[in-house]
């Protein structure tokens, strides 16, 4: 299998699980980020097992030394808590609290045909090309 | 969905996981949303095909949702134009100046047990909490 046919499966297993979930929904989502309301945990369940399935499955997969179809592992190395990832984390949380929409549910309810989401995803793809802009003009500290 | 919703939650979060878990396997990557499909907005040369066969993907997972079971996808959000304008404004600039979302983040790097997935996803847990808060209880319903 090609990484192309991977990458496919893999976002398609992806939509599936976010669907099952019911993470599609952007009102389950606002339900769970809603403390003082009607509180929803089910996101807590879709990310735990999400989560501890990877937890216990990836030192599996990375003692076997490479990858099947490529020559090494492409792993994040830094480790360092620095002002663009908290900032990028505050950016995102505040986007993903007045909608209920991340970018996975967002580009998997494209399917249901909805303005909404198609507006909601233009803006989401400007606001990456913002991001590749801003980082032309001040590139990372090396 | 005839299965209960705590079931299908944990069920939906394992093929999540094992999805995640392929790509590692196979191609060695992180299964990040936000990086993937933002490797699209600025392209690189010979690193194109795979990123646009995830969105593909994703897009035909969604196309078996519609079909299988109606009511998955939502018909429109609760917020008003300018606000979901502004919401997508602020997801894409934040996850590619972040460095993820919540799948590179949230699934991949707290399963790295990488601790700047724990800071990134610790932080916009708690701004999505705060603004949901301040949306529906200070400023009373939807934006």
């Amino acid at each position: 299998m090609s990484h192309a046919r991977v990458a496919f499966v893999t976002g398609l297993v992806f939509a599936l699980g976010l669907g099952l979930a019911g993470m599609t929904d952007p009102a389950n989502v606002l339900a769970f980020l809603d403390l003082a309301g009607a509180w929803d945990p089910r996101l807590m369940l879709v990310l735990g097992a999400a989560t501890g399935l990877y937890l216990l499955a990836a030192p599996l997969v990375l003692r076997r030394g490479r990858p099947l179809l490529a020559a090494r592992f492409a792993l994040p190395t830094r480790r360092d808590l620095d002002a663009r990832l908290l900032a990028g984390a505050a950016i995102f949380g505040v986007g993903w609290g007045l909608v209920g929409l991340c970018p996975g549910p967002a580009l998997v309810d494209l399917a249901g045909g909805a303005p909404d989401i198609f507006l909601f995803v233009a803006a989401m793809f400007a606001g990456m090309h913002l991001f590749t802009r801003f980082d032309r003009r001040f590139p990372p500290a090396p | 969905m005839s299965l209960s919703p705590t079931f299908s939650a944990v069920l939906g979060g394992l093929l999540i996981g094992a999805a995640a878990v392929f790509m590692l396997a196979t191609s060695g990557r992180i299964a990040g949303i936000s990086g993937i499909v933002g490797g699209l907005v600025a392209p690189r040369r010979d690193d194109l095909d795979w990123r646009v066969t995830f969105f593909a993907g994703l897009l035909a997972g969604g196309l078996v949702l519609r079909v299988l079971s109606p009511g998955t996808l939502p018909e429109g959000l609760s917020a008003s134009t300018p606000v979901v304008l502004a919401a997508g404004l602020l997801v894409g600039f934040g996850t590619r100046l972040g460095n993820g979302c919540t799948s590179g983040h949230g699934v991949c790097g707290l399963g790295r047990r990488s601790r700047r997935s724990l800071a990134a996803t610790l932080v916009f847990m708690l701004t999505a909490f705060a603004t949901v808060f301040v949306v529906r209880h200070l400023l009373g319903g939807a934006p």
